[in-house]
């Protein structure tokens, strides 16, 4: 006979789950309500949705700091507080586009609202917690919410795209729970922090470095692939391309931010337990994804590739953040983030202020430089957003991304990594001409004439979050301060 | 008024910004008011500038990024007061005798927050900051000549963009590591340039840093091998385009090393001296001689300015009060004269529409104003005495002959071969019979043309005849540097090299 566990409901701290809870009920809520009645607009859904995260985001804005929940798998600690905050903030600015003026197949569906809810609470779920179970947990039901989210977007090449994902997704999957196996293995634990201890205690032991090699191997083919970090790059221009504009801005950050909350996470502490070779590894992939994306961006004939090149090579260049191992390089890998947000958003949502009935440009492409000549003849508000949007991911200061760039590379300079700080530098110095192409596209050359088959697709929520991103793009030197302080205090003080 | 030197940088940039709704056709009288506005208030700054003051004068310090050391700093002194006011008057000039049509209004704007930036290089005093206006004025260069240039403008825009972009990423990288020494010294994060300069570095440390601000610099000046950029932005570029970008833009560079290099790093620089000197002469001799062989007058010109630049650098790294406000001086008078001379370029050609010199010959037979003024510029340009181009030019002789008698005479070689390439332009254009057909006709210049050029000219010979009220400002802010440099530096080499001028110990003014 087994004994009855008893478990008081307060040693559970349940208040740490609240903020999955939230948005797994919200989907909930959703669903339900279509099968009450089917007939109601999506701006009923974007507005519940957006009620749902706001609620989403004052529960976890208001979590304390180090507790951990519900039987130890959940931990709240400074990142997972932060990171949570980032997402949720990110999913907020990517609702509203929803309500196009443009009928889209995808938004009239009240199970993408829902898909999108239960993809944000698994994203939260696998930064909560050190527990390698629920990470793959929380990892899986946000990649499988994303993978029906491209696929909704009604087109051949979203299906090519949702199926593309899902087969080198499910290979990364099977890579993760292998990994996680041999730290299991190992340690008899899949509780990081036991984890840390059983190894720092048996690190001198023969044949130990082996398994790990084995394990952080697999791990980091699985983290390379989310972080889209090269060779497992392969899969995100296609990707990004099938699926709508504003879900690919959106993909090149939220996901990435999940990602690398684990690798701080499982990486962090094998450079804490002083495993050197892990961070000549990040290194390399590091320096290797940015220089190499970047210069496959340079020969991109389509913005939207061009973009999600640029948005691997950024990746690279926070991926070697990580590699420091400092307070201020876990700082900047985060701050990066809260400002390349918006800009990034703003500016794949700028790819959609267009759209053509036939490929009107290019037979290949949707979005080639063409369709952006002369853009500041045609609308010449736009052309000025996106050229801002374009200087700030070049790293032109006073833009929010230069500010993102200057703290990691001062990070790099004070754990002593110089020369990585200088090919930091020439990297952003690569990547300046092809934004720098776009400008030209939209500044100095004469429209492709016959346009009169484009249907704008200009919004007022569109335009809101596009204009939101732009302030936010400008006016980031009066709230970097801010911004940094909470962000190093919260990192600091869950010891990272 | 204590806070002039923002409203300075932030004047233009709202003017800039009310100028969209301003209409096209009053676009033109719109920008030449704010930028006359602007240069007035330069003026005051000047005169309520105290001159008997070395140090940092009209400071002004908000923390923007407490934590990072970030913070809103700016000031002026002796050294950069008069790159401001040079700074106005030529957006001013440039703006009045403006000649394009096209897009005006877009034009204007953009010349207003290229001005914005241009005086926020000029006045910050963190280096951050400095780095933000530095960067920023990329953009309305890029503009100006990628939309009004010639038919190679995207490419001549995007390489001169790209060039200083990476030139000044590794300088960021360098003041990065100034941060993070000053940091790791202090226990403060600072980015301000008068904390930076109490740093004592290092000898090692100051060569790698002084190698990375030197490539920021560099390409900017441009120092050869640096400076193919600039024959092709010149070429593409628009008359104001060209106008400010050798009156202000490569200033910026020259400025640089006033303000960074060699307060901050003096054993370097000292160190240095040679390599510097070695390049400098090549720059000077090899683009006067390649400035001979051109055959269209603006290339001529813009060769011309390069080869001066090189007379600018080779005072910068005289290490004595002579040497550098020498050099101080002359980016005033290249400013003014080689900005006079792309002008003049300019009227040439709405006239002709080509700048071949082949296509000229008699010209002053037909428009005597304009040959006279360009006459005038002209001798400026060589160094005659009495126009401004000899003041600098001997002063910046006269201190390099300390460091290296040889090589002063090299350099000195600028004047001679100066007089050579600038006087084959005059004679082939201006005498002779008129040969061709289109020439007989040509107007002189126009009301709007006289009036912009009349006030350069009347600057170009009073500061030739009478340069003390600029000189003596330039000399005792530079006379506080080397008094400082000389007490900062490590080496006994360098202690021995920079010269500190005895007017300066005595009166012990230390910055």
């Amino acid at each position: 006979m087994f004994e009855p566990i008893k478990v008081s409901l307060e040693s559970l701290n349940l208040v740490t789950l609240a903020p999955m809870l939230i948005a797994i009920a919200g989907g909930l809520v959703i669903l339900v309500l279509d099968l009450i009645n089917s007939k109601l607009h999506k701006s009923l859904y974007v507005m519940l949705t957006i009620l749902i995260l706001v609620v989403d985001f004052g529960a976890t804005i208001g979590l304390n700091v180090n507790e951990r929940g519900f039987f130890d798998v959940m931990l709240i600690d400074g990142i997972s507080i932060i990171s949570q905050l980032l997402i949720i903030v990110a999913s907020i600015l990517f609702t509203p586009l929803a309500l196009t003026s443009k009928r889209f197949h995808e938004y009239s569906y009240p199970e993408f609202f829902a898909l999108f809810l239960f993809m944000v609470a698994g994203f939260q779920f696998m930064v909560a917690s050190d527990n390698l179970i629920l990470i793959f947990v929380g990892l899986e039901t946000a990649s499988l919410s994303l993978y029906t989210l491209i696929a909704l977007h009604n087109r051949s090449n979203s299906y090519e795209a949702a199926v593309k994902y899902f087969t080198m997704g499910a290979l990364a999957a099977g890579f993760f729970a292998m990994g996680a196996a041999v730290v299991y293995a190992l340690t008899g634990s899949i509780e990081l922090y036991q984890v840390a201890q059983v190894l720092s205690a048996r690190l001198g032991e023969t044949g130990i470095m082996a398994a790990i090699f084995g394990s952080s191997v697999l791990l980091m083919v699985t983290l390379a692939f989310k972080l889209s970090l090269f060779p497992f790059h392969t899969w995100a221009p296609d990707v990004y391309e099938g699926a709508s504009a504003p879900l690919a801005g959106y993909m090149a950050i939220v996901p990435k931010i999940a990602a690398f909350v684990v690798a701080i996470r499982i990486f962090g502490m094998y450079l804490d337990l002083g495993i050197e070779w892990v961070r000549v590894m990040i290194l390399i992939l590091a320096i290797v994804t940015m220089t190499l994306a970047n210069v496959m961006a340079l020969v991109q004939e389509d913005v939207k590739r061009m973009l999600a090149y640029s948005s691997i090579s950024h990746a690279g260049f926070i991926m070697a953040a990580l590699a420091l191992d400092t307070t201020e390089g876990t700082t900047s890998i985060f701050l990066y983030y809260a400002l390349f947000m918006f800009t990034n958003l703003g500016a794949f949502a700028m790819l959609w202020i267009s759209r053509h009935k036939v490929r009107k440009f290019d037979a290949r492409y949707d979005h080639p430089f063409s369709k952006f000549a002369g853009l500041v003849q045609i609308m010449p508000m736009g052309a000025v957003i996106m050229a801002l949007f374009m200087l700030s991911l070049a790293g032109v200061p006073p833009f929010s991304v230069f500010w993102g760039k200057i703290y990691v590379m001062q990070a790099a300079v004070n754990a002593g990594y110089v020369w990585l700080a200088i090919i930091m530098g020439l990297n952003a110095a690569i990547a300046a001409y092809y934004y720098l192409k776009l400008v030209v596209y939209m500044f100095l050359k004469d429209p492709v004439k016959d346009v009169d088959t484009v249907y704008y697709n200009l919004s007022k929520p569109l335009m809101v979050v596009i204009g939101f991103a732009a302030v936010t793009t400008i006016a980031a030197i009066f709230y970097v301060q801010p911004l940094v302080s909470y962000l190093y205090y919260m990192i600091s003080a869950s010891g990272y | 008024m204590d806070n002039i030197l923002s409203v300075l940088i932030f004047f233009p940039a709202i003017a800039g910004l009310l100028g969209f709704v301003v209409d096209k056709k009053s676009a033109r009288a719109y920008g030449i008011t704010v930028a006359a506005i602007e240069f007035l208030l330069s003026l005051w700054l000047w005169f309520s500038f105290d001159t008997g003051n070395a140090g940092m004068q009209f400071v002004e310090m908000i923390p923007l990024i407490p934590d990072f050391g970030v913070s809103y700093y700016l000031g002026v002194d002796g050294i950069s007061l008069f790159i401001i006011l040079m700074t106005t008057l030529m957006t001013l000039i440039g703006m009045v005798s403006m000649s394009i049509e096209k897009d005006i209004k877009n034009m204007i704007i953009t010349l207003l927050f290229l001005e914005m930036t241009m005086v926020g290089v000029f006045v910050a005093l963190d280096a951050i900051v400095f780095y933000l206006f530095w960067e920023l004025s990329l953009v309305p260069m890029l503009y100006i000549v990628g939309a009004w240039g010639g038919p190679l403008r995207v490419y001549a825009a995007i390489k001169f963009f790209l060039y200083t972009f990476m030139g000044s990423l590794v300088m960021l990288v360098g003041m990065l590591f100034v941060a993070y020494v000053y940091h790791s010294l202090t226990g403060v994060w600072s980015f301000a340039i008068t904390d930076w300069y109490a740093l004592v570095l290092p000898v090692n440390y100051q060569l790698w840093l002084f190698a990375a601000f030197f490539l920021g610099f560099a390409i900017k000046v441009p120092m050869f091998p640096f400076h193919t950029w600039l024959p092709y932005a010149h070429g593409q570029a628009p008359t104001i385009g060209s106008v400010i970008l050798a009156a202000v833009l490569l200033k910026m560079g020259t400025y640089g090393f006033v303000r960074f290099s060699l307060p901050m790093f003096p054993d370097a620089s000292v160190m240095m001296i040679t390599p510097i000197a070695v390049l400098s002469i090549i720059m000077i001799i090899y683009t006067a001689m390649v400035a001979y062989a051109q055959k269209d007058m603006k290339q001529v010109i813009a060769y011309s300015s390069v080869s001066h630049m090189g007379i600018i650098m080779i005072g910068i790294f005289a290490m004595n009060s002579e040497g550098i406000g020498g050099s101080v001086f002359q980016m005033l008078s290249h400013g003014i004269v080689s900005g006079a001379l792309f002008m003049l370029v300019g009227i040439i050609y709405d006239r002709r529409h080509t700048k071949l010199m082949s296509e000229f010959g008699g010209l002053a037979a037909v428009m005597p104003k304009y040959a006279v003024i360009f006459g005038i510029m002209l001798m400026a340009s060589v160094g005659l005495p009495l126009t401004i181009g000899f003041v600098g030019e001997f002063l910046v002789l006269l201190g390099f002959y300390e460091i290296s008698p040889v090589m002063t005479i090299l350099a000195g070689t600028s004047i001679i071969l100066g007089a050579v390439y600038m006087l084959s332009v005059f004679k082939k254009s201006f005498f002779g019979p008129v040969t061709k057909e289109e020439n007989k006709n040509l107007k002189d210049l126009t009301a709007k043309e006289t009036w912009s050029l009349v006030p350069l000219v009347a600057i170009v010979i009073w500061l030739g005849v009478y340069p003390k009220p600029v000189l003596d400002p330039i000399n005792k802010s530079v006379n506080a540097m080397l008094v400082f440099m000389e007490e900062k530096a490590i080496t006994a080499e360098a202690k021995d090299i920079i010269k500190v001028p005895q007017s300066a110990t005595n009166a012990g003014e230390v910055k």
